[in-house]
């Protein structure tokens, strides 16, 4: 007898606008564990891990941070190759409201998340009227163009740059901060994004003339994405700069650019979820490569270069469609 | 129809660094009047509409609508006031579903302004509108992406989603190209509700005959110029026209 593998999609959409979800536990189950199990691992691993790889928690949620910021403004059609301009920015201004202000941290950092998110979008302004590479090409020199201000001007401490900045009150407010903040952008941003607000946003990357043709001003909208990107790096950026109580010209280094990219990327570009898993692999396996040396960055390539060739959707997108599927062997007459 | 000018087009240059675009477009359009803006390839058709929409700037000249100067207005702003159009080449968004197309113009400032503010659930109203463009409620074409949908339906959608706007002026910009017979005659009868719901319409069009059963006049334009104006008819009897159309004179 021959048999063959049958696959039924799941009816998602109707299993979860309507009452029929609550028909049993393994539909509850079905819908509530994509949702809780993220949340719940990253409550608990903070107290199942020790010190080493609590500060690579601190880590996984920056760059996811990071990754969540390039995410939303890829959505909205603008590539950028400058996470860092907005985590330094939001770096510089948390350390500069405590060092020079006195500000306390728990203030310091809202704070530093506004102007910071404002000041990103007042940057980027001028050139968001620019698309694809032309666009990616500014957003990838403006953060190296601060660093020689500051390194030329010698302002907010110059190259040495400022240290002795007060820390989070406890290393647990400190990873639940993050942690918490983790998970409120990730899933405040994806409701956002699946609203008609953000469908305004993705309908302005696939063709932005005819949102301009349906009376929606997108300079306005662009504007507005750019800020609560810049807003999300900004707060990453500051809370780094409590973490390592100095803010100084490497936080506008390439790492902050790129590694976010790479984690949206092998995570899976248009679902947030996506830029948060990818963080959650790419950090811990650079620290597990860390013991190899020299090579660590060749074995850390060769890993994505084998992630975006085999899974190029991303990893969340090749999950969520085998989680919405149900297959089976049937036999065939 | 209303006697009132509705809109003029006044005195339009437009030049692409050496080549002359549009040159000295004057015409005017009564409330209610449904206009056929033909010509040959190449005459200045879309030009002429990229610049009543803002899409374009004009070199010189001046465009009134309701007695209100809108010459260099962004495109947005002029949506607001009133005017839609379709595109000659469609412009849906391909990666969402067609009624997800819909939701854009419906979110639009226009839509909600006249709305009052709310304006209920979305999708339901965009649903409400490709079924009155022709899409099937009780098919699974509307919950298709747009990438999937063949032209006939992405010029419904192209219509479909300037009617979304509530418009008082639409223009629509070579809607029949690439249609069948049958797709063009099921599309006439939506174009003649628009009128009757009091809804002003400019037609670029190539398909002549199918034109000339809905407009009450047309514009023909040549190399830029205005060479003929008024009813169908006659200004297809001018020999300027028929020397546009036939290349030689007649």
């Amino acid at each position: 007898m021959e048999r063959r593998l049958e696959r039924i999609d799941r009816g998602i959409k109707v299993r979860s606008e309507d009452v029929f979800a609550l028909s049993s536990w393994r539909e509850m189950l079905y819908l509530l564990s994509p949702r809780v199990v993220p949340v719940l691992g990253f409550l608990l691993l903070p107290l199942v891990l020790d010190n080493y790889w609590q500060k690579v928690l601190l880590s996984v949620a920056v760059f996811a941070l990071l990754a969540l910021s390039w995410d939303i403004l890829a959505q909205a059609g603008m590539v950028s190759l400058g996470q860092a301009l907005f985590f330094g920015l939001g770096a510089y201004c948390s350390g500069i409201l405590n060092h020079a202000l006195g500000c306390p941290p728990l203030l310091a950092l809202p704070v530093a998340t506004v102007l910071g998110g404002l000041m990103g979008a007042v940057v980027l302004l001028p050139v968001v009227r620019l698309r694809g590479v032309y666009f990616s090409m500014v957003t990838l020199i403006i953060p190296l163009m601060f660093v020689r201000v500051i390194e030329a001007t010698k302002i907010f401490g110059g190259t040495e740059g400022l240290s002795g900045i007060a820390p989070l009150p406890s290393k647990w407010i400190e990873l639940y901060l993050i942690v918490a903040v983790l998970l409120a952008a990730l899933f405040g941003f994806r409701r956002m994004m699946n609203s008609d607000y953000g469908l305004v946003l993705k309908a302005i990357k696939d063709n932005d003339r005819s949102v301009t043709n349906a009376g929606i001003n997108i300079f306005w909208y662009k504007a507005q994405a750019l800020f609560i990107a810049a807003s999300i790096g900004a707060l990453a950026g500051a809370f780094m700069t409590h973490v390592y109580m100095f803010v100084g010209m490497p936080v506008f280094a390439l790492d902050y650019s790129i590694l976010p990219i790479a984690a949206a990327v092998v995570g899976g570009p248009g679902s947030l979820a996506g830029a948060v898993l990818g963080a959650s692999i790419l950090v811990p396996l650079s620290e597990i490569l860390r013991g190899i040396g020299g090579l660590r960055i060749v074995f850390y390539g060769c890993f994505l270069v084998v992630f975006i060739v085999v899974l190029p959707e991303g990893i969340f997108h090749y999950i969520q469609r085998k989680y919405h599927q149900f297959e089976r062997w049937v036999e065939v007459e | 129809m209303g006697t009132a000018t509705f809109l003029r087009v006044n005195s339009l240059f437009k030049n692409f660094g050496g080549i002359q675009a549009i040159t000295d477009l004057s015409f005017e359009l009564a409330q209610g009047e449904l206009l056929g803006l033909i010509g040959p390839n190449g005459s200045g058709k879309t030009t002429a509409v990229n610049l009543i929409t803002g899409f374009v700037k004009p070199s010189r000249g001046e465009i009134v609508y309701r007695g209100r100067s809108i010459t260099g207005l962004a495109p947005h702003k002029i949506v607001r006031l009133g005017i839609a159009r379709t595109f000659q080449m469609v412009r849906p968004f391909y990666q969402l579903p067609a009624y997800k197309n819909v939701i854009i113009p419906l979110y639009s400032p226009r839509v909600r302004q006249l709305a009052g503010g709310s304006y209920g659930d979305l999708d339901a109203v965009a649903l409400d509108y490709l079924e009155e463009v022709g899409f099937e409620r009780d098919s699974h074409v509307a919950y298709k992406s747009a990438s999937v949908l063949p032209q006939g339906y992405l010029k419904r959608l192209e219509l479909a989603k300037a009617i979304a706007l509530k418009p008082d002026l639409i223009i629509l910009d070579e809607l029949f190209s690439g249609l069948s017979l049958a797709e063009v005659a099921s599309i006439i009868p939506i174009i003649e509700k628009l009128r009757k719901e009091g809804k002003t319409i400019i037609m670029i069009e190539h398909r002549l005959k199918e034109l000339f059963r809905i407009a009450d006049r047309v514009v023909v334009l040549n190399y830029g110029r205005k060479i003929a104006d008024g009813p169908a008819q006659q200004a297809m009897q001018t020999k300027e026209v028929q020397k546009a159309y036939l290349g030689a004179e007649c």
